[in-house]
């Protein structure tokens, strides 16, 4: 369709002179739209009270949404690849504005599944879809800081859940005045969360339009024959479908899936870990208002430790980064297993390196890929290992809520109990950690001869600003 | 104006720097929800420590 030509990859080549600058805030536009869905517990009691159903009934629509996330991801990576950022984040836009709108249709015609289909299935699409669209060219536009370029945007994931938690509660208030989001008990009306849902999806559809306006590629990518791509390190140029058969990529998703795990149990379970961990009796010493701070930094910790540790990377080199992301996490889980319960402050500072590294370890594994396979189909890739966190999101929680089901009621569980799934989460690391250590240059058998005799003819390459272009640092 | 490269990709526009205003707007545009949403966390925080 000639209307829709701007949407296509070769007419998404930036002018010469356009700013790389703009490319972060364009990715921000889509990853903070996208990282609402980390606040989806503020609809929780009011969701349960619309459905008049089990918190479990309401808890699959996020489940449903992040296993979505990892699949389309996977699937839809390569689609993502050719046809370039714009009409990917597009793509993501429509999915994840439509997701909005169908939910808010089921909520107020009182539909469960409409709502699984709506913000689960089509929104978790819009998600994946969401999530990888800049990264690849985020990594094309600074191709000698991958790591500040990947953490930049996918730090956003973790501020549009800062975002989204009160933005959705002053939209529930101002729709349903009756609406106390301090009362936990109390829930908005069914009109005043199908009128937040549809707010909500129109102001992500517009957001992340915006973004997808801003987004270019560099001069010569526009066609992937003729694109003069980064190497990995041996001069690695790698084909999503020949990346994901070396072991490389199995050892990698092993890592992603290890740190996730580990963190997302944490994450998951924070606010009553922080009251059992100072329970004295029946009562904890730390109330529900300081529980739900502790979560506000957390949630600090997971956005600064994407941007921090990602751009860290830079310099340090991939490799021993997830050294200190797995191996210095498991000392300091073994910590807060041992003196965790001597004081709230020793206990919230080991908890917040805990998530900072969570953070860390999605935010830089695109440029650890980019190190591995080269820039070729980096996107694709990405999309590929996100498997591991859809993965993670199952046996996080799985590992954490199993050991304390086993140990008791909530409300009546100690900093003992949860022990053995500390202790699980050390293992975990660890597995990650010698995963890690194994991870070695890709084989040149892998190689895609075609775009290594393409980059070979071309000679040396600078970045799209000008500056000398390195292949990173997997040390 | 457009123009085509030898990859048929075409580049639309003038080739003159963008302006810093347009590159400051953007940062803009992405940074008053951010630091709403920070500074939200920031209070809810404060609790805790408080």
């Amino acid at each position: 369709m000639a209307g829709l030509a701007f949407l296509e990859k070769k007419n998404t080549v930036a002018r010469p002179g356009y700013s790389k600058w703009l490319i972060p805030p364009a990715a921000l536009c889509v990853h903070l739209s996208i990282g609402q869905v980390y606040a989806f517990s503020v609809f929780k009691t009011s969701l349960v009270q619309r459905f008049e159903s089990s918190q479990t009934a309401v808890a699959w629509i996020f489940s449903i949404a992040i296993v979505m996330l990892g699949l389309s991801a996977a699937v839809l990576g390569t689609w993502v690849e050719r046809n370039g950022p714009r009409k990917a984040m597009v793509a993501a836009a429509l999915c994840w504005g439509t997701g909005f709108l169908v939910g808010s249709l089921g909520i107020a015609i009182g539909s469960l599944p409409l709502l699984y289909l709506g913000y689960g299935v089509i929104g978790g699409i819009g998600l994946g879809i969401g999530y990888i669209s800049p990264v690849s060219t985020l990594i094309k536009w600074f191709p000698d800081k991958p790591g500040l370029a990947t953490g930049m945007a996918i730090m956003g994931f973790g501020g549009g859940a800062l975002i989204a938690s009160p933005l959705s509660n002053l939209l529930l208030g101002i729709y349903d005045p009756q609406f106390d989001p301090a009362n936990s008990g109390n829930g908005a009306s069914a009109s005043a969360l199908s009128a937040t849902f549809l707010t909500l999806g129109l102001v992500y559809l517009v957001f992340m339009l915006i973004g997808a306006s801003l987004i270019r590629l560099p001069e010569g990518f526009g066609d992937d024959a003729t694109a003069a791509h980064q190497p990995g390190r041996g001069g690695a140029l790698v084909r999503a479908k020949a990346a994901i058969r070396t072991p490389q990529f199995a050892l990698l998703w092993v890592v992603l899936f290890c740190n996730v795990t580990a963190g997302i149990g944490i994450l998951e379970q924070a606010a009553p870990m922080i009251q059992d961990f100072f329970r004295d009796g029946q009562d904890s010493t730390v109330s529900a208002a300081e529980a739900a701070g502790f979560v506000g930094m957390l949630s600090l910790a997971n956005m600064a430790g994407r941007f921090v540790w990602s751009s860290a990377s830079d310099r340090i080199g991939r490799k021993p980064i997830y050294m200190m992301y797995l191996g210095v996490g498991l000392v300091l889980y073994i910590l807060l297993a041992t003196f965790g319960q001597t004081s709230t402050a020793v206990f919230v500072v080991l908890a917040l390196l805990i998530i900072s590294y969570y953070g860390g370890g999605f935010a830089t594994v695109p440029a650890y890929l980019k190190d591995l396979f080269g820039t070729l189909e980096v996107g694709a890739i990405h999309g590929r290992l996100l498997t591991a966190w859809a993965a993670a999101g199952v046996m996080g929680p799985l590992i954490v809520n199993g050991f304390l089901d086993a140990a008791g009621e909530p409300g009546s569980l100690v900093a003992e109990d949860y022990h053995p799934a500390l202790i699980t989460m050390v293992i975990v690391l660890a597995v990650g950690f010698v995963a890690n250590l194994l991870i070695k240059t890709v084989d040149e058998k892998h190689f895609d001869d075609e775009a290594v005799r393409s980059h070979a003819g071309r000679g040396d390459h600078t970045d799209p600003a000008g500056e000398p272009a390195t292949t990173g640092g997997t040390r | 104006m457009s123009s085509t490269h030898d990859d048929g990709t075409r580049t639309s526009g003038s080739t003159s720097p963008t302006s810093a205003l347009v590159v400051a707007l953007a940062w803009l545009l992405v940074s008053v929800p951010l630091a709403y949403g920070l500074w939200q966390t920031l209070v809810k925080a404060a609790q805790l420590l408080g």
